[in-house]
């Protein structure tokens, strides 16, 4: 059975009533014989599935999301337990469906809108970049916008360029909006839970490609604070920054590079905003070393971002210069084997590793 | 004042092809005798079977692992085909969405390039010199911009060129299909609007898509003239595509076909349509099949027998297969290739990422880079 988790309280002027964090940041309970085993997709769909039961101003909508259950299967079955009011299939009008829904944020609801990709994101962002993160602000502190907006973000199922989106780099740009991208189902869950309790829009990124894995995670409810990064794996030599799904191709290279002696940290940052640079920069000051891997394009990236601000702050500490991993700079390819070497992976990282530990 | 009527509007439906093909001759003879003539729908009718062909043999390669997904044209050829005989290969524009491959054939697309591009490959994309089509568009309702676009183009410089445009009942959703329909209007460029009303957007029913009675209306409100037509009714969709090709060319600006019709497989090949849609909806579409209908039509006028249907039968095979055969035998690309097509000119930085194939952000192994580790630390 899966222990209770040690939490904390937090209270926000936005909040019906505190909210219920775990006390420390990097918790990751080992998984026991008979515990419950759930796909990224069902940890996902749990934590909308509890908001909703617990609060009725939650609800989801856009493309696919009910009869179809999405595009994806993340809404597998709330149709049924929710009905057609709080599961809305939408027509195909990404911007119409986020500019109404940011209105429902105003107006005191609290929806989540799934958008089938990142990538038809793109087609509104009008509405969520220009409206959502903004209206707190130019209604000086009035009207707040608590919306999700989440759905499959980046390259790695050969959807071709249009298709294949990492909308990170580009909208981490705009103040105004918190931006989760979660590794693993435990973090979903938690994550996504904490993103529906936010006052603030959230921007909830997912990888397609990581919606079937599986992994222990607590029956209860729980939420997980933003901008805690989670210590993924310890090392001293080296350390490694990312999110999403990248952190496991920086586990694979990690567990590659102590088989040569070299033993990194590995930080998966949870939320990229806000960032956990005191986590980042901890590591660092141990490690005197650092890669960023981020599976966006390299100008202006996260990495780029996360890399200057270890300069800013630990700029005497490091013993090389900080080295990111990105994707090539180019528009994602469609062919499966271009796709590939387009990606960051582990033996990118290792080789990035290795340059600046040797 | 009293209330007085400030616009009224009606939508015309035409169908000259029943079910049993049987042509309303009469009104075929009205929209011209030269309306599709026996050698024309011949023409159409094997270009039909072969397209056919070529969607089942796409959905098996797909089946067996050997392509990633496949929008089928299945049902909706009548469509495809019926405009884009009215338009001029080489000279008028197609600009499409991803369903209608058959129109894409008729104007001079390799029918490999199609399969290509679906298997993985943006090579697929690479349309021959001479030939007037811009590459497919996934991203719903943005190429419809293209096209008001491309015809302004051609009006600027009093071009005889007309652009063709495709797109879905589910695409009208998006803005970008009445900013384009607007800009069309105003601006009176020699553009057709084809939609392809097939009742789904997905697992979307038209109904919940929008509570207009038709999609031919919402052309009015752009000040377009519009029509409502059989889409499975090869007559009909070239009649009304004909005419708007003409208005088009005379310079009455541009045009919008609704062509009611249904796909006849799933919404590609990653889809499952039973799951969302009644068996009874589709058997009823069945029975309307184009390629059905023509052939019947082809039968009534002895113009076809059942020899010759087994001979098309044959040849629509061995094209298929010649064709799958020269999507497969495509070399493989080059890993570099990701490099090239970024910038007209390969700039620097990417030149070395392309000759290191290092995306790390040094584009190069950091311990050559000259800026290693600092000394004396
Ligand atoms: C901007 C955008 N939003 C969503 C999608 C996902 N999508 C692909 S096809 C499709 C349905 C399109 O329906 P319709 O326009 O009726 O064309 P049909 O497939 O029926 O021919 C959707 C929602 C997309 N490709 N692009
Ligand atoms: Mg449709």
């Amino acid at each position: 059975m899966a222990v209770a988790l040690p939490t904390i309280e937090i209270e926000h002027p936005a909040l019906p009533r505190p909210m219920r964090f775990p006390d420390f940041a990097n918790w990751e309970e080992p998984q026991r014989e008979g515990d419950r085993v759930i796909t990224f997709r069902e940890a996902l769909r749990e934590a909308m599935t509890n908001a909703m039961r617990e609060d009725e101003r939650v609800f989801l909508l856009g493309e696919e999301v009910a009869e179809y259950n999405g595009a994806y299967k993340v809404s597998q079955g709330m149709l049924e337990e929710f009905g057609p009011k709080r599961i809305i299939d939408t027509p195909i009008s990404e911007n119409g469906f986020a500019g109404m829904a940011i209105a429902a944020a105003m107006a005191g609801l609290k929806p989540i809108v799934e958008f089938m990709s990142w990538s038809f994101s793109l087609v509104a962002a009008d509405q969520i970049l220009n409206n959502a993160p903004k209206m707190l602000y130019m209604s000086g502190g009035q009207w707040g916008c608590p919306i999700v907006f989440r759905g499959n973000d980046g390259a790695g199922g050969q959807l071709g360029s249009t298709h294949s989106w990492c909308v990170e780099g580009l909208y981490s740009n705009v103040p105004g909006v918190k931006i989760a991208i979660p590794s693993n189902p435990l973090d979903a869950k938690g994550l996504l839970r904490t993103a529906i309790a936010d006052p603030d829009p959230v921007f909830f990124l997912e990888s397609e490609r990581m919606l079937g894995d599986t992994m222990h995670v607590p029956e209860e409810d729980y939420f997980i604070p933003f901008g805690r990064a989670r210590l993924a794996r310890e090392g001293g030599d080296c350390t490694l920054v990312s999110f999403g799904r990248p952190v496991h191709f920086c586990m694979e290279a990690a567990e590659a590079l102590a088989k040569d002696g070299i033993e990194a940290d590995v930080l998966d940052m949870r939320t990229i905003r806000p960032l956990d640079i005191e986590a980042i920069v901890r590591s660092v000051k141990m490690t005197n070393r650092v890669v960023v891997v981020d599976q966006c394009w390299p100008f202006a990236s996260v990495a780029s971002e996360v890399v200057t601000q270890i300069v800013e702050h630990a700029f005497d500490w490091l013993d090389h210069q900080p080295v990111r991993v990105n994707t090539a700079d180019v528009p994602t390819p469609y062919a499966k084997g271009l796709e590939a070497a387009y990606l960051p992976n582990a033996n990118r990282i290792i080789e990035a590793v290795k340059g600046v530990v040797g | 004042m009293p209330r007085t009527v400030a616009y009224k509007a009606q939508i015309e439906h035409l169908s000259v092809l029943d079910e049993n093909g049987k042509l309303d001759a009469a009104l075929a003879k009205k929209l011209g005798k030269d309306l599709l003539g026996d050698e024309q729908v011949l023409m159409a009718y094997e270009h039909m079977t072969v397209c056919r062909q070529y969607d089942e043999v796409a959905f098996r390669l797909q089946r067996s692992g050997r392509m990633g997904t496949f929008p089928q044209n299945k049902g909706q050829e009548a469509v495809a085909i019926g405009s884009a005989l009215a338009a001029r290969k080489g000279q008028d524009w197609l600009v499409p969405a991803y369903r209608e491959n058959a129109a894409l054939f008729l104007h001079g697309l390799p029918m490999h390039s199609v399969l290509v591009y679906w298997m993985g490959d943006e090579r697929g994309s690479q349309i021959p010199q001479g030939v007037k089509i811009t590459p497919l568009s996934v991203p719903i309702g943005t190429h419809m911009l293209h096209a008001a676009g491309i015809a302004w183009a051609s009006k600027i410089r009093k071009e005889d060129s007309v652009t063709l445009t495709y797109f879905g009942d589910g695409a009208t959703s998006e803005g970008d299909f009445h900013e384009a329909a607007n800009f069309a209007g105003v601006l009176q460029v020699p553009c057709i609007f084809i939609c392809q009303n097939n009742s789904w957007a997905i697992s979307v029913p038209r109904e919940k898509q929008t509570a207009s009675e038709t999609f031919a209306q919402k052309a009015l409100a752009y000040g377009i003239p519009t029509i409502q037509v059989d889409g499975n009714d090869l007559f009909a969709v070239y009649a009304a595509t004909r005419e708007a090709h003409e208005r088009a060319r005379k310079g009455g600006g541009p045009s919008f076909i609704e062509a009611v019709t249904y796909r006849l497989a799933d919404h590609t090949t990653a889809d499952d349509a039973s799951r969302y849609r009644d068996t009874k909806e589709l058997d009823a579409w069945k029975a309307k099949d184009p390629l059905i209908r023509l052939r019947r039509y082809l039968e009534k006028q002895d113009l076809w027998s059942d020899e010759q249907q087994e001979a098309l039968e044959a040849k629509a095979k061995a094209i298929v297969q010649e064709v799958v055969k020269a999507a497969e035998e495509m070399p493989k690309p080059e890993i570099t290739d990701i490099f090239d097509y970024t910038f007209a000119e390969i700039p620097e930085s990417l030149r070395v990422q392309r000759d290191t194939m290092r995306t790390t952000s040094l584009g190069q192994d950091p311990r050559q880079a000259g800026l290693g580790a600092r000394a004396g630390r």
